[in-house]
């Protein structure tokens, strides 16, 4: 029985479906079979990230509806092959999506992979409760900024009520990635700091993903960034907060600008 | 046509908890305070309609149309009304409420936003239990919540004081009809004796609210004192003004 994770934020554009590539390819290339669900019906973009939106023949839809089957629907990836997506609609209606199609789905899912990554929409509306329900554990996304992190609270809320896990009493397992972190405007006091965050949200953090242009090469090349550009920091720290999903123990990094960067940011710090 | 076997309507009973909008005497500046009021929280009635309650106004029918047209003007939307005349009664108008169950004190000047319910004890038999004894009150239980109050919640005790061992997030909402006790960080909004309790306050390990209230008076987080920001504080009301003083 595998992991169904949600990747979720409340906020739109913090980075969900770049963490769900690179996530989700991170963890296959331990050789772990993943698949990761785009649940952005309407506006599907995980099959651009993973390079697969030439290949896309039969969508989540069509599998939730019963007009194709599981293996039809999930496309191999070309690089990882035990990594798979399984798209979305572009053209269908997002109110196509039933709870119990969606469920038969998941479950079908969790039966024949390691982990189930669900890149949900933005928002707190039905695609985004969708995404969300079945999973059994959230990475909520946040960047360091105040609006972000109040749609993440937000998110965390809906987490603690809406998901199965939660009306069962059991409660979701909850972890936050902090994107787009620019340890230049962090050491400048633009941005929230990690502190700031962590004690706003009160949730274990899994990893720090900075700021960085590979992001966006690896996007226009149609790979997850932690394919892509392995010896990036971006992917560094995916790959780090996918090692961690897997109960790794690996110490945190802060991503640093430059070496001077580092002494004047911890000097402020502790002060 | 063919006859269908009579079918029994169902009707559920379920109670709510609502508020209860009581203009006070003279009208023209109740009104005035009203609008003041509406520009520190607007919206406040797009979110919640009230009962409007007229028992101590000694009104005729015109002043009643008059007083529910101004209301209509400010957009507050009145579910029905409370210590009418039976007599005003009309199609186009709210309809007449019987006396509900108090859980104000008498003197409550007031009112004070409720945007929705998470985890109150809603428990019908507890719920008017308040007791009145000269000006001060003794609560019923208090409502403990264990776990952070997130951005978009609100926690609501009509009955006595809220002990959240959290923080209190920005975007969401406190209000008590005792004192609030909040053990984490107070970064949204909070209202102590909110359905009429001046001897309330609010207490928290680090003041960072978006709004306190203590009986319906305010305080917005420009108005607090910065020196006192992220500080453990109360606040409470002193000669009709909220006071907030630091823990040392
Ligand atoms: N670490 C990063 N560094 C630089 N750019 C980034 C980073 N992470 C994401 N981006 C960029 O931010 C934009 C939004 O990212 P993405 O599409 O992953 O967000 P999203 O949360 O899925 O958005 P939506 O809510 O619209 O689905 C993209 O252009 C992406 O390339
Ligand atoms: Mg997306």
């Amino acid at each position: 029985m595998g992991k169904v994770l949600v990747v979720t934020s409340g906020k739109g554009g913090v980075g969900k479906t770049t963490s769900t590539a690179a996530i989700g390819a991170a963890l296959a290339q331990t050789g772990q079979k993943v698949a990761v669900v785009d649940f952005d019906v309407g506006l599907r973009n995980l099959d651009l990230i993973m390079g697969a939106e030439r290949r896309v023949v039969f969508d989540f839809i069509n599998v939730a509806q019963g007009d194709a089957n599981l293996s039809q629907a999930l496309i191999r990836d070309k690089r990882v092959d035990t990594l798979y997506l399984l798209a979305a609609s572009q053209t269908r209606d997002k109110d196509a999506l039933t709870e119990e199609g969606v469920k038969r789905v998941i479950d079908e899912l969790r039966d024949r992979f390691d982990w189930v990554i669900c890149d949900s929409p933005a928002g707190i509306e039905r695609g985004a409760t969708l995404a969300m329900r079945y999973a059994d554990s959230a990475i909520v996304i946040a960047n360091p900024e105040v609006s972000s992190v109040r749609d993440s609270d937000r998110i965390i809320g809906l987490l603690d009520s809406k998901t199965l896990k939660a009306e069962s009493g059991e409660g979701i397992e909850k972890h936050l990635l902090l994107t787009r972190y620019d340890p230049a405007r962090a050491a400048r006091g633009e941005m929230l700091s990690v502190e700031d965050v962590l004690d706003i949200l009160s949730i274990p953090l899994l990893g720090i993903i900075p700021e960085s242009q590979d992001v966006l090469k690896a996007s226009n090349v149609g790979a997850p960034v932690s394919i892509n550009s392995t010896t990036s920091a971006a992917a560094a720290a995916y790959i780090d907060a996918a090692r961690r999903l897997c109960g790794v123990p690996v110490p945190m990094t802060r991503p640093t600008e430059k070496v001077s960067m580092f002494g004047r940011f911890f000097g402020r710090r502790a002060a | 046509m063919s006859v269908r076997p009579t079918q029994a309507i169902r009707f559920k009973g379920r109670s709510y908890f609502s508020l209860t909008l009581a203009p006070e005497l003279p009208l023209a500046e109740w009104q005035n305070r009203l609008d003041a009021w509406l520009e520190r929280s607007p919206g406040f009635f797009s979110r919640n309609s009230v009962i409007l309650d007229v028992r101590d106004l000694a009104l005729d029918k015109d002043g009643f149309l008059t007083l529910l047209e101004g209301l209509r003007e400010r957009a507050v939307r009145v579910l029905g009304v409370e210590g009418g005349n039976a007599d005003w009664a009309g199609p186009d108008l709210p309809p007449f409420m019987p006396s509900g169950k108090d859980v104000r004190t008498p003197d409550s000047e007031t009112e004070t936003p409720v945007e929705a319910c998470v985890g109150a004890n809603r428990d019908e038999a507890q719920a008017p239990t308040l007791a009145t004894t000269g000006n001060a009150i003794r609560h019923a239980s208090p409502l403990f919540i264990d776990s952070p109050v997130r951005s978009g919640q609100s926690v609501l005790n009509p009955d006595g004081d809220v002990i959240i061992t959290g923080a209190v997030a920005s975007g969401a909402e406190v209000v008590a009809a005792g004192s609030i006790h909040v053990y984490g960080a107070l970064r949204g909004r909070a209202m102590a004796g909110a359905y009429g309790d001046e001897t309330a306050r609010i207490f928290c390990r680090s003041l960072e609210a978006e709004l306190i209230a203590v009986n319906g008076l305010y305080q917005t987080s420009d108005e607090i004192d910065p020196a006192l920001r992220k500080k453990p504080a109360q606040a409470r009301l002193k000669h009709g003004m909220i006071l907030v003083t630091k823990f040392d």
